[in-house]
């Protein structure tokens, strides 16, 4: 399935690039930041030869060993650049000797770049930029596509980021034992950060060739292979497939974002929701819960009703109180109000709604919930107001058009 | 790595018997880590309002009372510690005795590998 919604998207081989890149970028920026011990340059010969490959494989076709042949290219690059830089030539060397690829010592280094792209000391901004570039083999160019921002801006994110590593000193390696449960919630956060950008875009002009909630998905289970002991990245995954389930359903034939409460449920991938499903019951099993993992729970309620009137809003309801206490943040009370909304009506949910305004005022969603609830409670004055004030704020296209159709009707 | 370790503190604090609640805190965790090489220096501040500043105005130099930057919370003291990487750093720092506290870390330009 993932398969065909690459090629729908791209041609066969920049789909079969992709893959490739998803594969071995992390991979050899890993190897390469191992071996020269910096950061910096070992993430600019990663990418140097990521378009070294871009401009050769579409027209010469994919390398049978691409890992081997992107490892040649960052070498011979890294013979251009220090060829006469006497104090670089054991570097060379140590590059020269490096097997590719090296399995045993494969899983560390990639975690190890993870955690180092998503280190705390960095906006989560270059956190989002770096681990895209250095993890994902995605070019600077693509990631300005994918987020809607200024080429300019995402380089001069990558350089700054690249810069702190080197200056602050952040280590190219795990995270202590005692702080692994801390800094897994950053690599997280990054990924949900990307899975949600990629997904709200999917019918949107994006003109980038990559997919960024697939990407995301992928490294999320790349996570749940090299940390197995660990229950949230597998409830993150689950909540994943658990919304990538509804893909379908999501858009009309005109590119129209479609509510939840609206979809045609028989357009979900049954296959998809039981792989989710079968995901979150494998986190369970840890029993250390989580808020990715309470999150996938409430995307599996969804999932399961058969419409929206009749799922299950106390166990959702009650889901949200646990979401809370794990992220007590005003965005997880405003979706508490709205299952609160169908166990104890929308006044109710309202009385929860309108004290957010200080924390939400500039939240599209708090205005748009706040639309649906006074439309409810039959004020409809309000409920425009409301979705005017949503719309001045709504940045992403489709989200727009559903505001835009809300206020003509 | 060696890095500057400066802890926030307000006023207040000073004044209060916050100070001598953890003095004795603070000098054990500092002779600890004193003791483990990690911290190679520091000291603690007086009070912020016994600061003076020297800026440039207008191309003259004005030298006015108050500390650099007015905040409610200014430098109450400095470590240097001398630690492997910044994780490391980050652990000293966070292990500082007094609760409520901010404190910053940054690298130290110019060291010796």
């Amino acid at each position: 399935m993932n398969d065909d919604r690459l090629a729908e998207g791209a041609t066969a081989t920049e789909a079969a690039v992709i893959r490739v890149f998803r594969e071995e970028a992390g991979r050899l920026t890993a190897a390469l930041v191992r071996i020269m011990g910096d950061f910096d340059e070992a993430e600019d010969l990663v990418q140097e030869s990521l378009i070294e490959a871009l401009r050769h494989w579409p027209a010469d076709g994919i390398p049978e060993r691409p890992g081997a042949w992107l490892m040649v290219t960052a070498r011979r690059k890294a013979v251009d650049r220090w060829r006469r830089d006497t104090r670089r030539s054991g570097l060379l060397e140590a590059l020269a000797r490096e097997p590719v690829p090296d399995p045993p010592r494969e899983a560390d280094d990639r975690l190890r770049l993870i955690f180092t792209c998503c280190h705390p000391a960095l906006p989560r901004e270059a956190q989002v930029a770096l681990t895209l570039r250095a993890v994902l083999g995605l070019t600077t160019p693509e990631i300005a596509r994918a987020f809607l921002v200024p080429e300019a801006t995402v380089a001069q994110r990558i350089v700054r980021a690249k810069r702190k590593i080197v200056e602050a000193g952040i280590p190219f390696r795990m995270p202590e034992p005692q702080e692994l449960a801390e800094r897994l919630d950053e690599v997280l956060a990054v990924l949900y950060l990307t899975f949600n950008e990629g997904y709200l875009a999917t019918a949107g002009p994006t003109g980038s060739r990559r997919d960024l909630a697939e990407d995301a998905e992928w490294l999320t289970s790349l996570l749940v292979r090299l940390l197995p002991a660990e229950p949230e990245p597998l409830g993150l995954l689950a909540l994943m497939r658990l919304h990538r389930a509804r893909d379908r359903a999501r858009f009309d034939d005109h590119g129209r974002m479609v509510l939840l409460s609206d979809q045609d449920r028989g357009l979900w991938d049954r296959e998809t929701v039981t792989e989710g499903i079968v995901l979150l019951e494998r986190a369970a099993r840890r029993g250390r819960p989580g808020p990715y993992q309470v999150q996938a729970a409430i995307a599996a309620c969804h999932d399961e009703a058969p419409c929206w009137q009749d799922t299950d809003w106390p166990q959702i309801l009650a889901l949200y109180d646990r979401l809370a206490a794990f992220w007590p943040t005003p965005v997880v009370r405003l979706n508490r109000a709205v299952a609160l909304r169908h166990v104890a009506g929308p006044e109710a949910a309202l009385r929860e709604v309108e004290p957010l305004a200080v924390s939400l005022d500039r939240y599209h969603l708090y205005h748009a919930v706040r639309a649906d609830l006074y439309r409810a409670t039959g004020r409809g004055e309000e409920a425009r107001a409301a979705d005017r004030a949503a719309l001045a704020l709504a940045e992403n296209l489709v989200e727009r058009e559903l505001l835009e159709d809300r206020l003509r009707a | 790595m060696k890095y500057m370790m400066l802890i926030g503190r307000t006023d207040e604090e000073w004044t209060s018997d916050f100070h001598a609640r953890y003095h004795e805190a603070i000098d054990q965790w500092w002779g600890e880590h004193a003791q483990a090489g990690e911290i190679v220096g520091g000291e603690e501040l007086a009070p912020a309002s016994t600061a003076t500043t020297i800026r440039w105005q207008e191309g003259r130099q004005f030298v006015t009372d108050g500390p650099f930057i007015e905040a409610k919370e200014t430098i109450g003291g400095f470590g240097i510690l001398n630690v492997p990487d910044l994780d490391a750093a980050i652990a000293v720092a966070r292990s500082w005795p007094v609760a409520g506290q901010t404190v910053e870390i940054r690298p130290l330009v110019g060291q010796d590998e």
